[in-house]
């Protein structure tokens, strides 16, 4: 059901990647101000990008859930958001990293992207606790979704919120600044855009499968022990565990 | 719908002036908070930024208190079971759990804010009160709209008191943002300075944004 395609985006997903670190290391000119401390961002960027973008494919999962009551797109919803926490850990501690290098701290409170990144991450995540701590199956989906759809709608306006709120903008915006940016660079930037997100999208797909896979072994189990008992032997556990 | 709408308020703010459940708790909540300012920052006046953020900071804490308790007696005593057998629209429920936490905040506001300014703000804020009750007005709305979602979301959860707070600060975030900034002009000692409208607009948006979400989801909330 989720495995369809996989060996193909796989390859592809190896050789882009591969070739986007190439790029960075042999292709891309050092930044003339930062120097090589600056290639950080052919990382950093493109992981905060994608986890933003897996928060918001969270929500629209989660809407699709509501509306359908597929349990397919909870669980991609779920997926969705599971990855983009990881990426979005990735995001926080390479810009820490690179604030670091740059500016001298590690965090910076007068950093609105850092800053509405950080909220961000904080509100998704409650989101695993909420799914753990509602026990009926139906009604965990269920509100799992809603938190998503809300979560989803609220990443724009917090970005927006936290931009306004500082006047000086310091962090580098990759891309508004494209024009200004040399084209050996933009491309590369590119590259590992692309690279990330496809990357995303196996990690998404492989998860999909492997928690499919799972699920229906279980299901056959079941059936092969034919005994309810083995039904109440299902773990509370904060994954979509029906299809 | 207005009538539903009516009933259900009136339900609770009757329960409300029965038990006192949650706007005395919420006032005493909010001037201990105060005091506790006083302390933690050993100042005896507050102005500016430092104003607004006391002031948003404990009215949202408070309105945390508020948000938990919302949906709690529904779950426990039946109230959601009779609501989702009556054949009205769902969205009555949204509308009149909102308007109840909008004037348990208002209610909340007409003691903690005066309290504010008598025991904490140096400057006086008699000049600034139609600016203020604007901003407070429009961040209330977002408050009870997402307060209302949030409450529906962590009345079925096992540890509700643990998931409302961490789940609804970070969401209200946005309105901590816009309101201090909006109230920090209006409470300097050196004179108010004019109320930027910008953040108003942020406020307006927030609200309309959340309202729009809470109409299109609400209603799977109450399904059983």
């Amino acid at each position: 059901m989720f495995g369809r395609g996989l060996k193909f985006l796989s390859i592809l997903t190896v050789v882009l990647v591969i070739g986007a670190f190439a790029l960075v290391f042999f292709y891309a000119p050092n930044d003339a101000d930062q120097g090589f401390v600056q290639k950080i961002f052919y990382l950093h960027v493109p992981l905060a990008i994608v986890a933003l973008a897996g928060f918001v494919a969270g929500g629209v999962y989660g809407l699709r859930y509501l509306r359908s009551g597929d349990n397919a797109h909870d669980l991609r919803s779920y997926v969705a958001i599971h990855l983009s926490l990881i990426l979005a850990v990735g995001a926080l501690i390479t810009g820490s990293i690179w604030a670091r290098a740059s500016w001298g701290h590690w965090w910076v409170w007068d950093e609105p992207t850092l800053v509405a990144f950080l909220i961000v991450f904080l509100l998704y995540a409650c989101y695993q606790p909420l799914r753990f701590s509602i026990e009926d199956r139906e009604r965990q989906a269920r509100y799992a979704a809603v938190f998503a759809v809300v979560a989803g709608a609220f990443v724009p306006v917090n970005f927006m919120a936290v931009r306004f709120a500082q006047a000086a903008v310091t962090h580098p915006r990759v891309l508004d600044s494209s024009d200004s940016m040399p084209g050996e660079m933009a491309l590369t930037f590119l590259l590992c855009l692309a690279a990330m997100a496809l990357l995303f999208v196996t990690l998404w797909k492989y998860e999909l499968a492997s928690k499919h896979a799972s699920i229906r072994l279980r299901q056959l189990r079941r059936q092969l022990a034919g005994d309810d008992d083995a039904l109440l032997a299902v773990p509370r556990s904060a994954a979509p565990q029906e299809l | 719908m207005r009538r539903v709408v009516g009933a259900i308020v009136r339900k609770d703010l009757l329960v409300e002036l029965r038990t006192g459940e949650a706007v005395p708790t919420m006032v005493l909540f909010s001037l201990s908070t105060f005091v506790l300012f006083h302390f933690a920052l050993d100042r005896d006046t507050v102005e500016g930024d430092l104003a607004a953020g006391v002031l948003w900071v404990t009215l949202l804490f408070a309105a945390v208190l508020a948000i938990g308790r919302l949906f709690v007696a529904e779950r426990e005593q039946g109230g959601f079971d009779g609501f989702l057998l009556a054949p009205v629209d769902r969205t009555a429920m949204l509308a009149a759990k909102a308007l109840v936490l909008l004037c348990f905040l208002v209610a909340v506001e007409l003691v903690a804010v005066p309290a504010f300014a008598i025991l904490l703000l140096g400057p006086s804020a008699w000049g600034v009160l139609p600016e203020l009750i604007a901003v407070l007005a429009l961040a209330d709305v977002g408050v009870a709209l997402i307060g209302t979602l949030v409450g529906a979301l962590g009345v079925q959860a096992r540890a509700r008191e643990l998931i409302v707070p961490i789940i609804v600060l970070p969401l209200l975030i946005p309105v901590v943002i816009a309101a201090a900034r909006a109230t920090s002009p209006l409470l300097l000692e050196t004179g108010a300075e004019a109320l930027p409208g910008r953040w108003l607009g942020v406020l307006a948006l927030y609200d309309l944004v959340f309202g729009l979400v809470a109409l299109a989801i609400f209603d799977f909330l109450l399904e059983e």
